[in-house]
């Protein structure tokens, strides 16, 4: 079937299998690895994206059911060359280290910041719940969602770089 | 010779790329032509494979080659690099690992592979998968060590009716263990489990296997911890492919922890059919396929008795262990239990006599090998569990018989290193600092009366102590040699000035999250006083690294950044050879800082950027010199490097649910110099959590028939954000007397000390509510805990 998704402000057509999951119509049809695949239960959370503005994990999702949305991925969330606050907040807190999980987590603080712009740590742990890192013990990355947070006014949180639809059209790929 | 950089917490360059998506894992990459691989698994953890039918399966769209066992047959199996014989002098029994099973043969664990698909796309291997026919005949299977010894077990290798790999023993002779032992006016006797864990990378294994005829040269990009390691045991060993005609690759590798130091069948098989079938093929494990295929860690069933005098100086310890090795000989395995565990069974003591005897057997369950620690946690929790309880036993204080045990301070410079009684020497130690440390960061005396208040209530509090010393940095060639290691163990490192005088490094030592490429910058850029932004740091590819060891045992730093320092101190003496006659000076007249050459008491100077120019453009130029400024250097260590510290936990237990909450996890570590103070303590975080995983969350479950039932990140529970407090964690330095960096290591710290830490705090609680058990099978989940109180 076909399926048209505006991906990071571009509008994507191209056919896929029923059966294909999002995150690998990202990763295979547009060649957009940042988003990770780290299990086949839906729990580790590597695939987050954001689907019309709300964290999801793409690989809970078949692309066909995104056919008219929006997505974000990570490789969506520096804008004209600027990091996203959370970018810089893990890069300056060390909140990553093999870096695998480092995107699901970014896209789901950025669900979060996007509604609770001032999160207690418990808040914050409570959020990262559905996603999981083997490297880092989770308190830098409990700190690096607080350094977004205080470093960041909540108006530039709540749009978070976030695309919606009507974002111009500037590439249409097509495959077969 | 300036100091910038070390010891600063510098922000990580390899982060813009992962914060950014831009990160390459080995499953991110697409070659032209690229065929996807998928495998057909026993479900059985001991079946013959009777018949196999691939008609259907071979009729599939998509499907371009479907191998078996039979076609393979001619294959070596994966070899193991460490050879441990039996006491009596028997060899090592070491079953073929074949890369498929063949017909007529049996698979020996729940996931040993009996054929490869291969197809154009993923699922339409997949799919043919499903229609690969295999007639089993299924056969009874063991999983648990203990009970692969016992007479009528099930036999993983018919040849080895007994089950046993070797067995081995360590330390003083046991008579004099014993005749220590019964002189005891107290025995602290601990039986218990060091259960099996999954290691769990976040990013699964991932190869694919390219072969270019016009070269007759493959290419194998491997998600690897070690990607010469890969090369020398695929080619030598298994393959028969000259060395010269392989690349192997580690790009970017999303987190290792020792699963991904071994050589594995798939890496073999993908390079292997790339070449028949003459197109690139990729295999990318799944979840539940790296649960049944990784190696996992620790499991091990553990006796073990600590005799005390009747002043509390511990005068003997006495071990018996059986280990599970899995069907088959990872790389490493035999090492694991032996001689990177029975030799730490001295721990931060004085123990007078020690003896370890061990049996390591094969089961019906994939292989164990190395996990994060390898054998120091387990040789950890083993000590620290039997102090902290000795202590309760005794009516004493668990912090006190400690300090009352210790081994003195020594720095291994004015005072001599440590001779234990399991043949390591510690290079240096400070044992009582740290626990010092520990006890103030705890606020110990406070502590205990609030606990005494917690007791009367029902959210009862404990606190667990653990400390530990281990042995990183592995390791002196030759000492390993001679306890069985089937390779060297130094690091190789070439540093590449280049003619405007920026720098690329090339190191044997492989990141995959551990900031090579800044903290290994950092140490390059102070050496030769030149700034980060001039030098590079290149990792991960045979074709352009000499050579390599890998990164494992926390050994990067220690022996990897070694050889690079060797590096720069022959760049240095040519480089002042070149000033020398640039400046018209004796060599001996200079001094080298801040990136120059100075005539000493002058202003005469030339600075690093123009003598690399000269190397290069040698028109004025010493007789006799060659051009070029460009170091290879190979380091091979004097000795293991000894990290030592002191985890503390405080838990709350609910007396009515058996729920066990973290409160707080101290860390007081002292892994010797630190480059960068950010990444150290990073390493210490993530370290903690998994000790902490294996205390409270985590551990496989084999039913009788040898199934894993938990092979699922919905089943086998890890640490999440919600189950862990914020760190508390400190440091102390005793520089390494034996390293040019005096750096120890700090990669598994953390998860050697936490948990026994944990587990301690767990029945300490319980203990403080009138309730006496010795041990508690970890993972401490409520349901065991509430059994232990009822």
């Amino acid at each position: 079937m076909q399926v048209e998704i505006n991906v990071n402000g571009k509008a994507r057509k191209a056919e896929v299998e029923d059966r294909t999951l999002l995150v690998y119509f990202l990763r295979d049809t547009l060649q957009l690895t940042g988003t990770h695949v780290g299990c086949d239960t839906s729990s580790c959370g590597a695939c987050t994206v954001h689907l019309d503005g709300v964290a999801v994990k793409s690989c809970t999702l078949l692309a066909a059911q995104a056919d008219g949305c929006s997505v974000t991925t990570i490789e969506g969330m520096a804008k004209d060359g600027e990091m996203h606050p959370l970018q810089e907040g893990f890069r300056e807190c060390h909140g990553l280290q093999c870096g695998y999980c480092t995107p699901g987590m970014i896209m789901t603080a950025a669900d979060l910041l996007k509604r609770t712009p001032k999160p207690s740590e418990t808040e914050i742990r409570f959020a990262l719940e559905g996603n999981i890192c083997r490297c880092t013990g989770y308190h830098n990355i409990v700190k690096a969602i607080q350094w977004a947070a205080e470093n960041t006014a909540a108006p530039m949180l709540a749009d978070s770089h976030l695309w919606t639809n009507d974002v111009v059209v500037e590439k249409v790929v097509e495959t077969e | 010779m300036s100091n910038r950089y070390i010891g600063e917490s510098i922000k990580r360059r390899e982060d813009k790329r992962f914060i950014t998506g831009k990160g390459r894992y080995t499953d991110d990459i697409v070659l032209p032509g690229m065929l996807h691989a998928h495998f057909v698994r026993s479900p059985y953890a001991h079946a013959r494979v009777v018949g196999i039918d691939l008609e259907e399966a071979k009729a599939m769209p998509g499907v371009i080659a479907i191998y078996t066992g039979d076609d393979v047959a001619a294959i070596n199996g994966v070899p193991c690099g460490w050879q441990v014989n039996f006491r009596n002098g028997e060899t090592m029994r070491e079953p073929k690992h074949p890369m498929l099973i063949p017909t007529g043969s049996t698979a020996k664990h729940v996931g040993d592979a009996v054929a490869v698909v291969i197809a154009e796309t993923k699922d339409s291997a997949i799919d043919a998968a499903e229609l690969v026919m295999v007639e089993w005949e299924e056969l009874p299977a063991v999983a648990a060590p203990a009970d692969a010894i016992l007479p009528d077990a099930p036999k993983v290798h018919e040849q080895f009716p007994d089950n046993k790999a070797f067995d081995w023993t360590f330390g003083n002779p046991i008579e004099e263990v014993d005749a220590a032992m019964e002189k005891a006016a107290h025995i602290t006797e601990l039986e218990f489990i060091n259960q099996r864990v999954v290691p769990n990378a976040m990013e699964p294994r991932a190869y694919i296997g390219s072969y270019d005829e016009t070269s007759d040269k493959y290419t194998l990009y491997t998600s690897t911890q070690n990607p010469h390691l890969i090369r020398l045991l695929m080619c030598a060993f298994v393959l028969g492919i000259p060395e010269h005609k392989v690349r192997v690759v580690g790009p970017d590798v999303g987190g290792g922890f020792g699963s991904k130091i071994y050589h594995y069948t798939e890496e073999a098989l993908v390079t292997w059919a790339s070449k028949q079938i003459g197109q690139p093929v990729k295999w990318t494990s799944d979840r539940s396929e790296a649960f049944l295929t990784d190696a996992h860690g620790r499991d091990h069933a553990t006796k073990a008795e600590m005799g005390f005098d009747a002043d509390g100086n511990i005068v003997g310890l006495r071990i018996k262990t059986v280990a599970n090795m899995g069907a088959y000989l990872s790389t490493f395995a035999p090492a694991v239990p032996t001689y990177l565990h029975g030799t730490l069974l001295q721990g931060l003591y004085t123990t007078p006599k020690i003896n370890i005897d061990m049996t390591c057997v094969f089961t019906h369950t994939v292989a164990v090998d190395a996990y994060r620690g390898a054998g120091r946690p387990e040789a950890t929790y083993l000590l620290e569990r039997l102090m902290d309880l000795a202590a309760l036993e005794m009516g004493r204080d668990p912090a006190e018989l400690r300090f009352q045990n210790f081994i003195p301070p020594f720095d291994g410079v004015e005072q001599p290193g440590y001779q234990t009684q399991v043949a390591l020497q510690y290079d240096s130690g400070n044992y009582e600092a740290v626990l010092k440390r520990g006890l103030e960061m705890l606020g110990y005396e406070n502590f205990r009366a609030e606990q005494a208040e917690a007791a009367k209530t029902n959210k009862i509090l404990g606190v667990g102590f653990s400390t530990y010393v281990e042995a990183c940095g592995i390791a002196p060639s030759a000492v390993v040699g001679a306890l069985g290691a089937r390779a060297g163990l130094f690091e190789s490192a070439q540093v590449r000035v280049q003619p405007t005088g920026k720098v690329s490094v090339f190191t044997g030592s492989h990141s995959h999250g551990q900031g090579h490429e800044t903290t290994f910058v950092q140490v390059v850029a102070d050496k030769l006083g030149i700034p980060m932004d001039d030098v590079d740091l290149v990792h991960g590819d045979s074709d352009t690294i000499a050579f390599g060891m890998g990164t494992y045992g926390s050994r990067s730093l220690a022996v990897g950044g070694s050889a690079i320092v060797k590096s720069i101190d022959k760049i240095l003496e040519k480089g002042a050879k070149i000033a020398a006659h640039k400046l018209e000076c004796a060599e001996g007249d200079l001094e080298y800082a801040e990136g120059k050459w100075t005539v000493k008491g002058t202003d005469k100077s030339i600075g690093f950027g123009d003598v690399a120019l000269t190397a290069y453009v040698p028109h004025v130029y010493p007789a006799g010199l060659e051009p070029g400024l460009d170091f290879s250097s190979f380091y091979d260590p004097a000795n293991f490097t000894y990290p030592f510290g002191c985890h503390i936990a405080v838990v709350e237990v609910d007396k009515e649910t058996g729920k066990v909450t973290l409160k707080r996890m101290i860390a007081v570590d002292d892994v010797g110099n630190v480059i960068n103070p950010m990444i150290v303590d990073g390493q210490i975080h993530g370290g903690l959590a998994q000790g902490i995983g294996q205390a409270l969350f985590e551990g496989t479950i084999y039913d009788e028939n040898g199934q894993l039932t938990n092979g699922s990140y919905m089943d086998y529970c890890m640490p999440r954000a919600d189950d862990l407090p914020m760190f508390e964690t400190d440091r102390q330095v005793t520089p390494c007397p034996h390293n040019p960096l005096g750096v120890k290591g700090a990669g598994e710290a953390g998860a050697i000390g936490s948990t026994p830490a944990v587990v301690n705090a767990v029945i300490d609680a319980l203990w403080s509510a009138g309730h006496k058990p010795k041990d508690i099978l970890m993972p401490l989940t409520s349901e065991r805990v509430w059994e232990a109180m009822n």
